[in-house]
């Protein structure tokens, strides 16, 4: 079957019913698209589906035939899509591994709302991030959206007495 | 005053890491999932190194050698600071290279441990690695002394460039690397460090050095090694702790596409192997599996907790770490008694990259691709399971897609996947677990039941505190050598007496007993960030504030009369509160817990702000973290710690692992609630340095969340929380 990745169409042969995602990695080779739980849960595999954001763990393979499919690696050109640039200027990852995924459920926000309030940010991103990077996710989205809403990090480096120190 | 991170950046396109070819580098044909190590012998001869540590090239470039795990913790970064700050270079030319634990071992350790666990990774290496950096500055200066015919006491250095104020001459660092790296390097006990008063790298919120490939996809985690002629393994081992996999009929699977074969992995688990993943998880799935289950195949949660309750009152197989006066006297002619018995359950880590690890076996040589929080004991594990010595053995370690604890000490992947790859000889064989699999088979966080009495006088003053723990143990599991005399102190984390265990009690009591009796189930259990220091966390700080309730006190003013011979935990104490404002009016409806604890050599203490409506939905609106972690390297890296140990910390609220008929209940994530993004509140990061030692920054604030936010429950409702998870008593977080 013929599947078009990032404007690439890939002809690949493998059973229609194999996940989107495992077509994705291990058949065209694109591993920027993570697998988290197999179970649309976590969001890690999440790419985009004629622009719309899906879980690729948990659609077949032949659901995206005739479709585009855009993955982490076909978002923009060297990282410059305003939410990579905002995660990059609020040092959003730690282990990275989910990133992929909030990445591209971010994107997809800003596309159908490109001025989220805090609510919108709530409901669009249900991904999992084990390490927690989430209040920079937020902080990060409103960077890309240019709310001005965005707080990021609050960081107090205080001395004995308690007052706020320079250092920071 | 509030600050929001705008910090040095470094040119964005800028590669950070440098991927080397190894021997085994068959990634680089593919351009895809390179592992991580050092450059090729000739590449190391070509560029210029100035100990072990750093490597200066002709350009200017820094290389510096790291041989601790990136886990998402920021410790690379906060290395190569430590190390930059000491060299004297310029930080934008700096880049990290880490090493593999045979090159560690073919120079005699030379980079020393490589384990990153127990929020070791800057405190515990950062005297030799700023010594290293030291050392490569004193022999880069001395080769300009040399060449220019001067003494090198008369030189300057800053920014990679050095100078010789007195004949106005200049060099750069990358122009006398090469004849720098022919001089012998200094011994490290002579070098002086900074003074951090000093440092304008260290200690200062520079850009993490990995993030841009985390945002384009391009971050090779091992997950997404690809060689050619690899082969894909899934494996299923029996769900019963304890069973055996007594057999498995191949035929029904063989003629499945792609699958190659399934095979017996070890005495409870079997592997099919196929050409792609989905391939031999799905002809995994059809297998006619025959399992002995075992005993374990009668245990249960219920069976657990009868097992647990008898330890609360028995006097078999329990001891006291701290008997301070007559504690069990002082409460009983106490004015006032308070008992509560606390429930934790067990937890999993679920690292968002299951357990997964690339092997290839040969006649002479095995190799493993693997995410690790110990690569040396990867080394070690893939040298067991091939029969090779280490010297015919290497190990590629990639960023870990999480750690948290699971890839350290026990390395069962690594030796999993030897076991499948030994059957497909000389082919890359990759491992990966499903998520069920990954749930099925952790090493949870123990289960505990720790019931707390205390007695108070007329006054309201703590006159006597009992603490019983029963409870699982994890050195039972993973490590009995290091239970004592059949003493396991490591489950009364944070509840010792003495400070040398890095996880002390901040309270004086004068009648106090702090018992465990230690239950071990059929579970596996292992450390889990923040290990036990969650628990005790829990236990202790939840009570504290029924026992201040009790006392008519304040919570925080409670603690502070209990503190006054612990300045640390009390200044940590003090400033968590100053900056929430504790004691200030709040929003109707939102109410304020406190909680402070000690682990990892580092004091924490937490404010939460919580409503509670009528409907049992529990909202975290704001939660105020402080730490004093002595000196620290990056507030920004600090600070994401402390952020995502909050998400981390929300798991000891509503998550946990249930046992039906010796097995994991909860599979996925579907039943097995991980924090989400529009549960977390607003986190302030108080950094409360006392600049006098060096504790960890990666685990200690975790076990101060839940007990915060427990405290504030406590607050809005009036009723203690004493078993988790929320669900329990009807609390849903939202």
């Amino acid at each position: 079957m013929q599947i078009n990745v990032n404007g690439k169409s890939h002809e690949i042969d493998v059973e229609p019913e194999m996940p989107l995602l495992w077509a994705i990695r291990d058949v065209i080779g694109l591993t920027g698209t993570k697998y988290g739980c197999g179970i649309a849960q976590c969001g890690s595999c999440t790419v985009h589906l004629d622009g719309e954001p899906v879980r690729s763990c948990s659609i077949p393979v032949s659901a995206a035939a005739g479709k585009r499919v855009v993955t982490i690696e076909g978002l923009s050109a060297n990282s410059s899509h305003p939410v990579q640039k905002a995660w990059v200027e609020l040092d959003v990852p730690q282990c990275g591994y989910c990133q992929s995924g909030q990445l591209m459920a971010a994107a997809a926000l800003l596309r159908k709302n490109p001025k989220p309030t805090d609510k919108d940010i709530d409901e669009a991103m249900t991904n999992i991030c084990r390490c927690g990077t989430y209040q920079r996710i937020r902080a990060a989205i409103h960077l890309a959206a240019r709310t001005g809403k965005g707080i990021g990090s609050i960081i107090h480096v205080v001395d004995a007495s308690g007052n706020e120190a320079s250092q920071a | 005053m509030k600050k929001s991170q705008r910090r040095n950046t470094p040119n964005l396109s800028r590669r950070r890491f440098i991927v080397g070819s190894t021997a085994a580098g068959g990634g680089l044909a593919l351009g895809l999932g390179i592992p991580f190590g050092i450059g090729s012998a000739a590449a190391q001869a070509a560029d210029p190194e100035l100990g072990a540590w750093v490597v200066v090239k002709p350009d200017d470039t820094v290389v510096i050698r790291i041989a601790r795990a990136e886990m998402g913790q920021g410790t690379h970064t906060g290395l190569a600071q430590l190390v930059a700050e000491e060299l004297e270079c310029d930080w934008n030319k700096v880049t990290i290279q880490p090493i593999t634990p045979g090159q560690n071992l073919a120079r005699k350790r030379v980079w020393r441990n490589m384990s990153t666990g127990g929020s070791r990774g800057i405190r515990e290496s950062q005297q030799y690695v700023r010594q290293g950096g030291a050392a490569a500055r004193l022999m880069l200066t001395q080769a300009a002394a040399k060449e220019w015919g001067v003494p090198a006491s008369e030189l300057a250095v800053a920014n990679g460039v050095i100078t010789h104020a007195a004949s106005g001459r200049s060099t750069t660092y990358g122009k006398v690397a090469a004849a720098a790296s022919k001089l012998p390097v200094p011994e490290f006990k002579g070098i002086k460090l900074k003074d951090p008063k000093s440092w304008k790298i260290a200690g200062k919120p520079m850009k993490r050095l990995d993030t841009a490939p985390k945002v384009n996809g391009s971050h090779p985690f091992s997950i997404d090694l690809r060689l050619p002629g690899m082969l894909h393994a899934a494996v299923k081992a029996c769900p019963v702790f304890g069973g055996k996999l007594v057999s498995f009929d191949e035929s029904a699977i063989k003629s499945r596409r792609g699958v190659r074969g399934a095979v017996r992995v070890d005495d409870a688990t079997v592997a099919v192997v196929a050409d792609n993943w989905w391939r031999a998880k799905s002809a995994l799935d059809a297998l006619p599996i025959v399992w002995d289950e075992g005993p374990g195949a009668n245990q249960s949660s219920a069976t657990i907790m009868e097992q647990l309750k008898e330890g609360l009152t028995s006097t078999e197989n329990v001891f006291a770490d701290t008997n301070d006066g007559d504690a069990l006297a002082a409460i009983s002619s106490a004015a006032k008694k308070v008992e509560a018995t606390y429930f934790t359950p067990f937890v999993s880590h679920a690292c968002m990259e299951p357990m997964n690890c690339t092997v290839k076996i040969s006649n002479d040589r095995a190799e493993v691709w693997m995410p690790s929080q110990n690569a040396e004991a990867s080394l070690a594990a893939l040298s067991a399971v091939s029969g090779l010595p280490l010297a015919q053995c290497e190990a590629y370690n990639h960023g870990l897609g999480g750690g948290f604890g699971r890839r350290g000490g026990t390395q069962d992947f690594v030796r999993q996947a030897g076991a499948i790859a030994k059957q497909f000889p000389g082919i890359p064989v990759k491992m990966l677990w499903s998520r069920e699999e990954d749930q099925a088979h952790d090493f949870f966080r123990p289960i505990g039941l720790c019931r707390l009495t205390a007695g108070l006088d007329q006054s309201g003053n703590l006159t006597g505190l009992h603490v019983r723990l029963a409870g699982q143990s994890i050195n039972a599991y993973l490590a009995p050598h290091n239970i004592k005399d059949g003493k396991d102190r490591r489950q009364l984390q944070g509840l010792w007496k003495t400070l040398n265990g890095d996880a002390q009690i901040g309270y004086t009591v004068p009648n106090m007993r702090i018992e465990y009796a230690m239950r071990n189930t059929h579970v596996p259990v292992g450390p889990w960030r923040g290990v036990n220091t969650n628990q005790n966390g829990i236990y202790l700080e939840c009570f504290i504030d029924e026992v201040a309730r009790a006392a008519g006190k304040d919570p925080l003013q409670f603690r502070r009369a209990l503190m006054q011979k612990h300045p640390k935990h009390l200044g940590v104490l003090n400033a968590a509160a100053e900056k929430a404002g504790w004691g200030k009016p709040l929003p109707a409806g939102i109410h304020r817990g406190i909680a402070q604890f000690m682990g990892y050599g580092s004091y924490t203490a937490a404010v939460a702000e919580v409503s509670v409506s009528k409907k049992g939905e529990v909202k975290v609106h704001r939660m105020v973290l402080a730490t004093d972690c002595g000196h620290f390297v990056n507030s920004a890296t600090v600070a994401a710690q402390v952020e995502g140990s909050v998400a981390y910390g929300f798991d000891s609220l509503q998550s946990q692992i249930t046992i039906e008929k010796g097995r994991v209940a909860e599979l996925n994530f579907n039943t097995y609630p991980i924090a989400r993004l529009a549960q977390l509140p607003k986190v302030e990061t108080v950094i409360a340095p006392t600049y006098d030692f060096w504790g960890g920054v990666g685990e200690p604030t975790i076990c101060v969340t839940a007990p915060a936010v427990l405290n504030a429950i406590y607050a809005a409702t009036g009723k203690p929380v004493r078993t988790l998870p929320l669900k329990n008593h009807g609390l849903t977080l939202v």
